[in-house]
């Protein structure tokens, strides 16, 4: 029962208080480029929700039985980097031959997750944080549902201001960012929600 | 070689192609790590010697590198010195390097650096790849100061861990939080597009050029940069 209260506590606290986006500057590239739409945001979304699964389940085992047994921790970041491009480039395949329809929908944003710096930097972060491999998926999943959801709202409130008034050298990028600041402040709400769960 | 050329190429990364205000790369390290001076130049520092290494190198192999595989290619270039940077830290500056934390592996995929390989020394001489280099990182880390010195003289009232008397009562804690890093940048690329006032070439010219991933994307990306209409 530990367990799982331990499992919960870590997706609840990568979501909601620790997002990856809004308070660790992790993904801030994608969330900025490809939250224009409701749709690409939720598609983006679920392909790196998937492909932050894939990447933790293969990378903590490579982490742990051979880089750790080999001596050769200082490799993480060339071996974690190397795996996740790997990954993405065989799951765009195996996707294209057998599911075309996903494919379709989701393919277009996988290539773009090789280079996302919260893929990487969510398994980097599960062997720092020591985390057990269910440990390891849990905050994946949290950190992924994480993103998306701060793309999907982020994506409603741009297209608000893509129909208001802006001064000129605030047009574009800076709005952006600073309407992302009030998300985020809105998200230090949830600071001490995590802690209070079981309690 | 004119020498023009060349200092044009190194001086552009300063302020008119700045890689933090005017190209938007490297997001993600500017707002983690601005939030002290000595984090913001660390992180310059160390992006910028992984910057000037791995241009250098790509520069040289850039004929032997295929170009269907040339991004992971760079990338496992990159990742190389970024190993290289990361040991060197580790062994002489353990502080720093306990301070930057998962930033400093994730200067990997630091879209500064594979985009300028993408962009300039996949095409251009070793020397100019090097200068490009120097320009870009010392661009990378003056952005960074500037926003740094900003979020802690005003957010903790004190300059590169000094305390300042009058501002060390009165601090701004938002500041030196998350959300008040995305406001004094989004602030900053205002500011630098006003003063440049057009001289600056416009984001989309190059946004998914200088993209990462432009190779794939096909130009869904350019929301990043300034808007079409603008």
């Amino acid at each position: 029962m530990d367990g799982f209260k331990n499992i919960i506590m870590i997706i609840m606290s990568s979501v909601l208080v620790n997002n990856y986006v809004l308070s660790r500057f992790l993904g801030i590239c994608p969330f900025l480029g490809v939250s224009k739409k409701l749709n690409q945001a939720a598609g983006m979304g679920v392909a790196v929700i998937f492909v932050m699964l894939m990447a933790t389940a293969v990378t903590w085992p490579i982490q742990i039985y051979v880089l750790d047994r080999a001596g050769l921790g200082y490799m993480q970041t060339i071996v974690f980097i190397l795996v996740i491009a790997a990954l993405v480039q065989f799951t765009e395949i195996t996707l294209k031959k057998f599911l075309p329809a996903l494919h379709k929908s989701l393919g277009v944003y996988l290539p773009l997750i090789t280079t996302n710096c919260a893929v990487l930097g969510v398994t980097i972060n599960n062997m720092t944080d020591g985390y057990g491999f269910f440990e390891s998926m849990a905050s994946s999943l949290g950190c992924g549902l994480g993103f998306m959801l701060a793309m999907v709202l982020f994506s409603g409130i741009r297209s608000k201001i893509q129909e208001s008034e802006i001064p000129t050298p605030f047009r574009g990028l800076p709005v952006t960012l600073i309407a992302a600041s009030f998300v985020s402040l809105a998200f230090f709400g949830f600071a001490g929600v995590v802690d209070h769960l079981f309690a | 070689m004119k020498k023009n050329g060349n200092m044009a190429i190194l001086i552009k990364g300063l302020l008119l192609e700045n890689p933090v205000f005017v190209l938007i790369l490297g997001t993600c390290p500017t707002l983690a790590t601005t939030t002290t001076v000595i984090g913001a130049l660390a992180m310059g520092l160390a992006a910028a010697a992984v910057l000037i290494c791995s241009n250098v190198v790509i520069s040289l192999f850039r004929k032997l590198i295929p170009e269907t595989v040339r991004i992971p290619c760079y990338i496992v270039i990159i990742a190389g010195f970024v190993t290289l940077v990361q040991m060197f830290m580790h062994a002489f500056l353990p502080e720093l390097y306990d301070l930057l934390g998962v930033y400093l592996a994730l200067i990997t995929v630091n879209c500064i650096i594979l985009g300028r390989a993408e962009m300039f020394a996949g095409k251009n001489s070793v020397g100019k790849s090097a200068l490009d280099g120097i320009g870009m990182g010392l661009g990378f880390t003056l952005a960074l100061l500037s926003i740094a010195v900003i979020r802690e003289v005003f957010g903790s009232g004190s300059f590169a861990g000094m305390e300042i008397p009058f501002l060390r009562d009165h601090t701004v804690d938002f500041l030196v939080k998350a959300p008040g890093g995305m406001l004094v940048y989004g602030v900053m690329i205002a500011l630098v597009s006003w003063l440049t006032h057009g001289r600056a070439p416009r984001k989309k010219s190059f946004s998914c050029a200088g993209c990462a991933s432009a190779a794939y994307c096909s130009g869904s990306c350019d929301g990043a940069g300034v808007k079409e209409e603008a």
